[in-house]
């Protein structure tokens, strides 16, 4: 556990300073201020509709926000520049149907002029990594099956080496057998890379698994954040108690 | 929009340096027309003819469009109804407002066209019936009208007032079944125009209107005022030479008995021959049709779709222009075809390019629309992974966004283009060939087989375009969308 003054020395990811998402009329993430460290695991909780997701897309650039948003310590002001040092991946993958996973994998170096021969050399190394051949790799998204499909949504991501993975419920599409070999390996490649993750989870269980920085959120603001346990003893108001009992209920 | 009608118009017309004379789609009409390309050739003017352009309105303005230099036309049509506005009060005055617009026209060539009572030739002799007056000493005369006839005001209501025709039964009858009945005996006299090919077949009577009360439709040639004086002193030779049953002779001669017009126009004039024109054959004919044909499909499609293409991609990006976009094509849409061909004239003339012009405006809508929904079909989730990777809007577009529309582009496509097919069998009413142009005579002459000429390779070839079509959309579907769609 680290402390609050070693907490703010540490070089920061993400700064939010009253960051707010509103659709229409509907106030989606209200103003929020939070800070991410470089290398902290953050996993953000809350039933639907509590704007976990929503908090998720902003520090993509994926939905229009107001307030300030710091990346690696600069303000952003191009999104394609941050996004290259974004890996995203969401629940089915988003893969593109009409590209093989290869061309899913590669598309972007390919855009940015890699030349072949590195893109072969990471597109290989990262198969390795997560565990497909090259075989799997030649198929389009339809020929292969849900895990492989998080797998190689998982390289797209990876394939420029970014900073971050954002992780939206990656793991909630998949039968129980695939979701649990699956969040396994998902959790040794995030302990070997070492990289700051931001996941949307949906459930308590998977938050222990992960372990990390909770952050607890509901109508669109942040509850409480830290670790499981502290939740359990110090909960920040009643819902924190009401969410941890409804999930261990089941 | 203005500059590709123009561009078209520019590719599409050739300097033409022949005079050409146009016809409107009636057989009298089309042997005059083949008179006066006769007539001009054999004084030394080279000359070509537009044949069957539709209906006066059509040639009136490709007159004045200069889309063509003379055309066969009627003292009556040009009075009460291309002038209607300026109620001259007789022909005498048409020269001078013929004038005004930059044209002029010919002496009469000999007949009058107009409404006329027509009677069975036996009976007239057996009743002693020489004029419309002599009708009242015989009610007992099953006397039939055509509809339009007994409901104009100038028609039947007039024509019994200034005849005192009072006490005579009156039946409505459908124009085409009222020769039926006369031969059939069922009625006795009937309204005629007095040069249709029926009255010579039948041996009918004409009515004399002793005392005037049928406005004359004079038979002229309308022409452009800077024609050479060699070539109207060639159209005015032809004048006070055809009179109404040698007309007669000629339409029956062509509708009736499958003489050409040219041949018709040739005796009309004695024979002689000039600028022979040489009948090619059926399949030489169908191929040169086919080539018309999808040359004006396929130069709208081709522009229709460099133009739809990046408005469908503007209406997809924009909702509220583009709801604009695919209401204006979709008003573009209930244009009626013919209405649009033309409104087309004045701008582009005849022949090709107004009828590319429109087949461009009509398939503008389908392939917009089908581009408008492809791009706004896509899941929001790929749109979302696409710009997380860091894509431009360019390479999303390009990579990710047509690829995975154009299965519903190619749709819209093929839809635009087998509507073509059909529609630029239209096209013949203003001079664009094709199809549509052995149609046209095939409805003229009453021939089921000239129709059926035009109208079974149209539906082939639209049978055909959709099945290419329909094969090229399956080859450029993504791979990846086929298996993701089993």
């Amino acid at each position: 556990m680290v402390t609050r003054r070693e907490f703010a020395r540490k070089p920061k990811m993400f700064d939010l300073v009253q960051l707010a998402v509103t659709y229409g009329r509907t106030r989606a993430l209200a103003p929020t201020t939070l800070a991410i460290a470089a290398g902290e695991v953050v996993l953000l909780l809350g039933p639907s509709g509590s704007g976990k997701s929503t908090l998720l897309r902003s520090l993509a650039g994926l939905t229009p926000a107001t307030g300030a948003l710091r990346f690696q310590g600069a303000p952003v002001t191009d999104w394609r520049g941050v996004r290259e040092r974004l890996g995203y991946v969401i629940q089915d993958g988003g893969l593109f149907p009409h590209i093989t996973a290869r061309g899913n994998v590669t598309l972007m170096a390919r855009e940015l002029g890699w030349t072949d021969t590195a893109i072969d050399a990471r597109a290989t190394e990262l198969a390795a990594l997560v565990g497909l051949d090259a075989a799997q790799l030649d198929r389009f998204p339809a020929a292969l099956s849900g895990g492989q499909r998080q797998r190689v949504a998982i390289m797209r991501a990876l394939m420029l080496d970014p900073a971050v993975l954002l992780l939206d419920e990656p793991l909630s599409a998949l039968d129980p057998i695939t979701r649990a070999r699956l969040a396994g390996e998902l959790r040794d490649l995030i302990a070997r890379l070492g990289k700051t993750v931001i996941m949307v989870s949906h459930s308590l269980g998977e938050a222990r698994f992960f372990g990390g920085t909770a952050v607890l959120m509901r109508d669109g603001r942040i509850v409480q954040r830290g670790s499981i346990a502290d939740f359990a003893a110090h909960p920040a108001e009643p819902f924190v108690t009401e969410f941890l009992e409804a999930e261990t209920a089941l | 929009m203005r500059w590709l009608l123009l561009l078209l118009f520019a590719v599409m017309t050739c300097p033409a340096q022949a005079e050409t004379v146009g016809s409107k789609k009636f057989t009298e009409g089309v042997i005059l027309g083949e008179v006066a390309r006769e007539a001009l050739t054999r004084a030394g003017v080279p000359a070509t003819h537009r044949r069957e352009l539709g209906g006066s309105r059509i040639l009136w303005d490709a007159l004045k469009a200069g889309a063509i230099d003379v055309y066969p036309d009627y003292t009556g049509t040009l009075r009460f109804e291309i002038l209607s506005g300026q109620r001259l009060a007789s022909d005498a005055q048409l020269p001078r407002a013929l004038a005004a617009q930059g044209l002029a026209m010919s002496r009469p060539i000999g007949f009058s066209n107009g409404y006329a009572l027509a009677m069975r030739g036996d009976l007239a002799k057996r009743y002693g019936i020489r004029t419309i007056g002599d009708l009242v000493r015989h009610p007992d005369l099953g006397i039939g009208l055509s509809n339009e006839f007994v409901d104009r005001k100038d028609g039947w209501p007039a024509l019994s007032r200034a005849y005192g025709l009072t006490g005579l039964a009156i039946r409505g009858i459908d124009h085409d079944l009222a020769y039926r009945a006369l031969a059939a005996g069922q009625i006795a006299v009937t309204d005629v125009y007095t040069t249709d090919a029926e009255i010579a077949a039948m041996q009918l009577v004409v009515l004399a209107d002793d005392r005037g009360f049928f406005p004359r439709y004079d038979a002229v040639f309308v022409y452009r005022a800077d024609l050479p004086a060699q070539a109207v002193a060639a159209l005015n030779a032809v004048a006070g030479t055809i009179d109404e049953a040698r007309m007669r002779d000629l339409n029956r001669s062509v509708a009736m008995d499958g003489l050409s017009e040219t041949a018709a126009a040739r005796r009309a004039l004695g024979s002689g021959a000039a600028g022979d024109r040489d009948d090619d054959g059926p399949a030489r004919r169908l191929w040169d049709r086919t080539l018309e044909h999808l040359w004006l499909v396929a130069v709208a499609l081709a522009a229709a779709i460099a133009v739809a293409l990046p408005l469908g991609i503007v209406a997809a990006r924009r909702p509220r222009l583009g709801t604009l976009v695919l209401s204006a094509t979709g008003v573009l849409q209930t244009i009626p075809s013919l209405a649009l061909f033309v409104m087309l004239i004045p701008l582009l003339g005849i022949g090709a390019a107004p009828t590319i012009a429109a087949l461009f405006l009509y398939s503008l809508l389908p392939i917009v629309r089908n581009v408008h929904a492809g791009l706004t079909g896509i899941s929001p989730a790929l749109i979302d992974s696409a710009d997380a990777l860091g894509l431009s809007r360019a390479a999303r577009l390009r990579r990710i966004e047509l690829p995975l529309a154009l299965p519903t582009i190619m749709a819209g496509v093929r839809t635009a283009a087998v509507i073509a097919v059909g529609l630029a069998t239209l096209g013949a009413i203003i001079g664009a060939g094709g199809y549509g142009q052995p149609i046209l005579t095939g409805i003229r002459l009453n021939n089921t087989a000239l129709i059926l000429e035009g109208a079974i390779p149209a539906a082939v070839m639209a049978l055909g375009i959709e099945a290419a079509f329909t094969w090229i959309q399956r080859r450029t579907t993504p791979r990846g969308l086929r298996l993701a769609a089993n």
